[in-house]
């Protein structure tokens, strides 16, 4: 659901168009960001604000890649394989991280921690191979840069 | 013609000063010295001097900035008033100009916003900011927080609004842009009506490229003709190439238009030790690929038009001798698959049937007839759909079938190719 203060941010971005629909994307980057994914009652929640059907939002979140419906784990590393990185041996960095953490792009695993998707080429060919991590660029990577990335965030969230 | 010295470049003119991207930089480099020209001209002369420097679109269609703008109303009433639009959804594979612009020289960015919408009697601009650019976001909104604290936006009585996209590679085409602008799913639109009659939320509207719009202020501080001093009679000016692959030093050069594709690759710090040239994209995945014989053409809107290809963004991609191009254009035919809107049937399932084709061949389930079967799936997509999206899938693909056939032959038995 959509508590009041993002209802408020919404209202807000909302202000910045001529009519409702065309602030529907920033509203959803805005339920992203303080829910971590897009719930059906967010859905039912966006439609009372834009007036729409919920269909019509849902038909617009499902368009966008990054818009997900389903939890992500608290790292999330996104590598993109397109050409240049796939030159740069991206393909052989997501082997190998698919292998040390058990999953496949899409999954998360057990204890929650990452989850990694194959993305599309992200304007950072000057950095090949790129992932991202939570959104933030780093390249190149290499297979120990990468088990680097994982042992700091499991580290960090050891109790 | 080399890599032109960083104090000549018009855009990356001060990229390489620390704090590049704040207004002190900015002003300490000349900054905002075009929109103090523009200022004081007229609109229509400020399109005129646009017009005469020769500056082409540079997110890839190449047409003349000057005359696009020249296509807007020139009476705008509140009630119907003139958009800018800045297409930063810089999606082509192999291009990375327009983030490193927006990171680096963002003030070049909203000084040519400031002049454009003066140009076109605009009061309104949407920058379309690609949705996975959330460093560059807040470093742009920060330039525009520099700007309006110094006062510029209000000197020039323009709004200028960020808006991000959110993953949709469709939506760095213009008219799907405008419907995702406007809340919708990122579906291109039937044109007429153009945007510059009918565009961003019913209203006369430009999208122009990042790369144009930065290119502006420089025009405007030192005037047409210099502009000219670099590029050719069609192609003027300088382009900044994204360089990445088999080259020892990826990254964005502004070069006057012209250079050649061996120079480009001299100044991408050459081919990486492993082994020669091969083939290129020459401005994105988007192009047919180049090979050998083209190494002395001249990277221009003309020249790489005369040599079956284009330049395209000027994301160009060096692939060296060991290269396996069928295992790279399977990865380029699961891209156009994978973005295809879903509007047009030519597309959405041709780009498919190319990404199972090529998937096949790779698992050694190739058939001899698959090489024509893409030529003709290509031939079938090929000016058959509402905007260049499926154009571009098979672009590439009818590439390597006509120019690499030879690539086929570790798949499929040479004498068993039929095309």
């Amino acid at each position: 659901m959509i508590e009041e203060k993002l209802k408020a941010e919404i209202n807000g971005l909302i202000n910045e168009y001529p009519s409702h629909r065309p602030a529907l994307i920033m509203a959803l980057h805005a339920v992203m960001h303080d829910h971590g994914s897009i719930s059906k009652t967010d859905i039912i929640g966006l439609a009372e604000i834009f007036n729409e059907h919920p269909a019509e939002i849902q038909s617009v979140a499902t368009f966008y890649t990054m818009f997900r419906f389903e939890p992500s784990g608290k790292c999330r590393i996104e590598i993109c394989t397109n050409v240049s990185c796939m030159l740069a041996g991206s393909n052989e960095i997501a082997g190998h991280l698919k292998k040390k953490l058990g999953i496949e792009f899409g999954e998360t695993t057990d204890d929650g921690l990452f989850t990694i998707e194959e993305v599309e080429c992200l304007a950072a060919c000057d950095l090949a191979p790129v992932i991202a991590v939570n959104g933030e660029f780093v390249g190149p990577v290499t297979v120990n840069k990468v088990d680097e990335i994982i042992d700091q965030w499991r580290m960090a969230n050891k109790f | 013609m080399p890599e032109i010295s960083r104090e000549n470049r018009t855009i990356f003119s001060y990229c390489h000063v620390a704090d590049s991207h704040t207004l002190k930089t900015a002003l300490d480099y000349g900054g905002y010295e075009g929109w103090k020209k523009a200022r004081a001209l007229q609109p229509d002369e400020i399109i005129d001097i646009v017009k005469a420097s020769g500056l082409r679109g540079r997110g890839g269609a190449g047409f003349p900035a000057g005359v696009k703008w020249s296509f807007m109303p020139k009476n705008p009433t509140p009630d119907k008033p003139n958009y800018l639009i800045v297409n930063a959804d810089e999606g082509e594979p192999g291009t990375f100009k327009d983030r490193e612009i927006l990171a680096k020289v963002p003030h070049k960015l909203i000084e040519g916003i400031l002049i454009a919408c003066r140009a076109m009697r605009s009061t309104q601009c949407y920058i379309y900011l690609r949705g996975e650019f959330v460093k560059e976001y807040d470093i742009l909104k920060k330039a525009l927080s520099e700007a309006m604290g110094a006062g510029l936006l209000r000197e020039s009585g323009c709004k200028i609004i960020i808006h991000r996209g959110a993953g949709a590679y469709i939506c760095g085409e213009e008219s799907a842009l405008l419907d995702s602008l406007e809340g919708l799913r990122g579906h291109p639109r039937m044109r007429p009506p153009f945007p510059a009659q009918v565009g961003a939320f019913g209203m006369p509207t430009t999208v122009n490229n990042v790369e144009t719009i930065a290119a502006v202020g420089w025009i405007l501080q030192n005037g047409s003709d210099a502009y000219r001093q670099w590029g050719t009679e069609k192609s003027p000016g300088t382009k900044i190439f994204s360089i990445s692959g088999h080259v020892k030093k990826p990254g964005n050069y502004e070069c006057a238009l012209g250079t050649t594709l061996r120079e480009l690759i001299e100044i991408g710090g050459g081919m990486t030790d492993e082994a020669g040239f091969k083939a290129c994209f020459p401005g994105g995945t988007s192009c047919p690929l180049l090979g050998k014989d083209h190494l002395d053409t001249p990277f221009d809107y003309e020249s790489l038009a005369a040599a079956g290809s284009m330049l395209g963004s000027g994301g160009l991609i060096i692939m060296n001798e060991k290269t396996d191009l069928i295992k790279v254009m399977a990865r380029v035919s699961n891209f156009y698959a994978h973005e295809s809107c879903g509007k047009c049937t030519p597309c959405y399932q041709g780009t498919w049937w190319m990404a199972r084709i090529f998937e096949r061949i790779i698992l050694g389930e190739g058939k001899p007839d698959d090489p024509q079967i893409l030529l003709d799936i290509s031939n079938n997509i090929i000016g058959n759909c509402f905007c260049p999206l499926g154009d571009a899938a098979a672009f590439p693909v009818k590439s390597l079938v006509e120019r690499f056939i030879v690539e086929f032959e570790h798949y499929l038995a040479p004498e068993k190719i039929a095309v």
